[in-house]
């Protein structure tokens, strides 16, 4: 069984960004920037599937500028098998990269594909949802356990207030939440290894899909901040604080 | 031209989120249809139309939607959805499973968690983890969208929206559902709380965060939270996580205890009306969104605020 995961380039999640002095956007260069970490774990679960003997080969396709080999260096370091870079300067969002990511997926016929639950600098969280659609393949979101019984995928979902178990047919999307697994650390060798591996090259232009954005970023600000707050000596101070000054009954 | 809401509901009553997403529905002036999947949603649909504001309510029944699969959902939703303007729910784990399938199967990009609407194609939303802000215009036809819950009010009741049953499309059979556990805790529901008391990693271990939280919780009526790294390390279950990627929640009163405060917890926490943080770092991130920061250690500070709060009862006795 062949597997492809989807592997985001973003900022580092220990890094606070800053906005550009126009306010058109957010300002990255120069920042260090990392594979999102729902994708690593997404990586991860294909390497423990392919160390199981259930998966025979795993793809990690990305897609962005030529900057994104970084990240597939990093998911060949994890130990994927081939990586696949979508090459496009242009700005992408959720819709388009699903039909991208579609595109190469009727290329590469994989039985899985295994995205993270989402993006840590849009934060859309959609793209796994979109990509299953267009496929018309079934969908496993925010899964917390994997496990491939026969021609199915049976997962855990983490939803809200509890988890659901679901049996997803194969070929199926997956988007992983953290609690997956957790992502083995690359070793150097590996790493220095991984720069020595090849990564195919696809013209996202040439894939034969209308991708072009629909949403437009108009301007980008600091969010609003809270009034500044009071340090309270005691328990017996803050309690009075809570009581006299929120009437609070407590 | 209408706007579609995706309710959610557990078969008992509808979501606390779909009465906000009714009213964020009423930015755009136009008819607001409610659309209800499930098993036997009659008693749902008598309380969705008696939202003020709600003009139709819109009844899909069938026993494969009791326990309702994105792969279905959606497909309803694309259907229905040609005839609509604009296609919302509140924000959460069924509604972000759901609306980006529905969405790619209408051609139309999607709007997550929106903070504000500005204009009928324009919102604030937040990225990189609440860290900033960015307005968006969508240019799609179809307008797609969940919306933050806290950012807006609760909808009134006093509606007489018509009621409506329409045939169910075939089901898509991909996937099927096999289970579910929903959490029996005794305190309240962590995202409709009022109070919520929630601990971090600091606490040690499980039993040290239910011993010390749960007592004040009881008090105080209040639901149990965690941050990730407490849930990662056992102490608490998941579905506590508070943050980015867990749970969002404003309550009227937040404590937060041996919580550093990363912008990934303070996400899902810092709309609340009044935070309360103990912490011994004076330094912790966390007193920078706290109203009454206390810098102290926790196991002395818990079980001396429970007992004043014990104390201040037996006193009013
Ligand atoms: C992609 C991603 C998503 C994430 N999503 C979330 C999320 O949704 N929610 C979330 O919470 N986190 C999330 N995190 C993790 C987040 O970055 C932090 O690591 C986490 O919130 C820290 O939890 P903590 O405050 O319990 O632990 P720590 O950061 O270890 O802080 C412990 C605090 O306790 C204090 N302390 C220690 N002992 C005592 C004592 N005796 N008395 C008083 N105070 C004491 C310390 O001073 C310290 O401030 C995410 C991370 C990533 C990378
Ligand atoms: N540019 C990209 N390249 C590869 N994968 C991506 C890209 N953008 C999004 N993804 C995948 O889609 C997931 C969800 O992203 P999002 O919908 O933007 O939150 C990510 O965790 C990735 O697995």
């Amino acid at each position: 069984m062949k597997i492809m995961v989807a592997v985001k380039r973003v900022v580092d999640y220990n890094i606070k960004v800053r906005i550009k002095p126009d306010e058109s956007d957010v300002d990255i260069s120069g920042v260090k920037m990392s594979v999102n970490p729902f994708d690593e774990n997404a990586i991860e679960e294909a390497l423990r599937l392919k160390e199981k003997g259930i998966a025979s080969e795993i793809v990690a396709v990305s897609l962005g500028t030529t900057a994104n080999q970084d990240v597939l260096r990093h998911a060949l370091a994890m130990g994927v098998d081939r990586a696949v870079l979508v090459a496009s300067d242009t700005v992408l969002q959720p819709l388009g990269i699903a039909k991208l990511l579609k595109a190469v997926i009727e290329r590469e016929q994989p039985a899985l594909i295994i995205l993270g639950k989402q993006a840590i600098d849009d934060d859309a969280g959609q793209t796994g949802q979109m990509l299953a659609a267009l496929l018309g393949y079934g969908q496993g979101t925010f899964i917390s356990t994997l496990v491939i019984e026969g021609r199915e995928a049976i997962v855990t979902r983490e939803i809200d207030g509890g988890t659901q178990q679901l049996a997803v047919s194969l070929p199926a999307v997956l988007t992983a939440d953290l609690r997956l697994n957790e992502p083995r650390f690359v070793k150097l060798p590996n790493l220095m290894m991984a720069r020595k591996k090849p990564i195919e090259t696809l013209n996202a232009a040439e894939l034969g899909v209308e991708f072009s954005p629909r949403l437009q970023q108009l301007k980008v600000s600091e969010p609003p901040v809270r009034k500044p707050g009071i340090r309270v000596a005691s328990v017996t101070e803050l309690l009075e604080k809570l009581r006299v000054h929120e009437g609070l009954l407590i | 031209m209408s706007v579609l809401i995706l309710a959610e509901h557990d078969g008992q009553q509808l979501n606390p989120g779909v009465y906000r997403a009714v009213s964020a529905a009423r930015f755009w002036e136009l008819p607001v249809h409610l659309l209800v999947t499930g098993g036997n949603t009659a008693n749902i649909a008598e309380l969705a139309a008696a939202i003020a504001g709600v003009q139709r309510v819109i009844c899909l029944d069938s026993t494969h939607l009791v326990h309702p699969l994105a792969e279905d959902v959606a497909n309803i939703i694309a259907v229905l959805g040609q005839q609509y303007r604009v296609i919302l729910a509140a924000h959460g784990a069924f509604s972000k499973n759901i609306l980006p399938r529905a969405a790619a199967l209408l051609d139309v990009a999607m709007i997550s968690d929106v903070l504000e609407i500005k204009a009928d194609n324009t919102y604030v939303r937040s990225i990189y983890a609440g860290s900033v802000h960015s307005i968006i215009r969508s240019i799609d036809p179809i307008q797609v969208l969940t919306v933050h819950g806290s950012s807006f009010p609760v909808a009134n009741s006093g509606g007489h929206a018509e009621i409506i049953n329409l045939d169910v499309p075939a089901p898509i059979d991909k996937t099927r559902w096999l289970s579910e556990n929903h959490s029996q805790s005794e305190h309240p529901a962590l995202n409709s709380a009022s109070v919520v008391v929630a601990g971090g990693r600091s606490l040690g271990s499980a039993e040290n965060f239910e011993a010390l939280l749960a007592p004040l919780a009881a008090k105080l009526g209040a639901a149990m939270g965690a941050t990730r790294a407490a849930v990662d390390a056992g102490y608490a279950p998941n579905e506590m996580q508070v943050g980015q990627t867990g749970i969002v929640v404003a309550p009227e009163l937040y404590i937060a205890i041996g919580v550093s405060g990363a912008v990934q917890h303070t996400f899902g926490m810092k709309d609340s009306k009044l935070i309360v943080a103990i912490n011994q770092d004076p330094d912790a991130p966390i007193f920078q969104v706290a109203d009454y920061g206390l810098v102290a250690d926790l196991f002395e500070a818990v079980p001396a605020l429970a007992a004043a709060i014990i104390q201040r009862e037996k006193d009013q006795l």
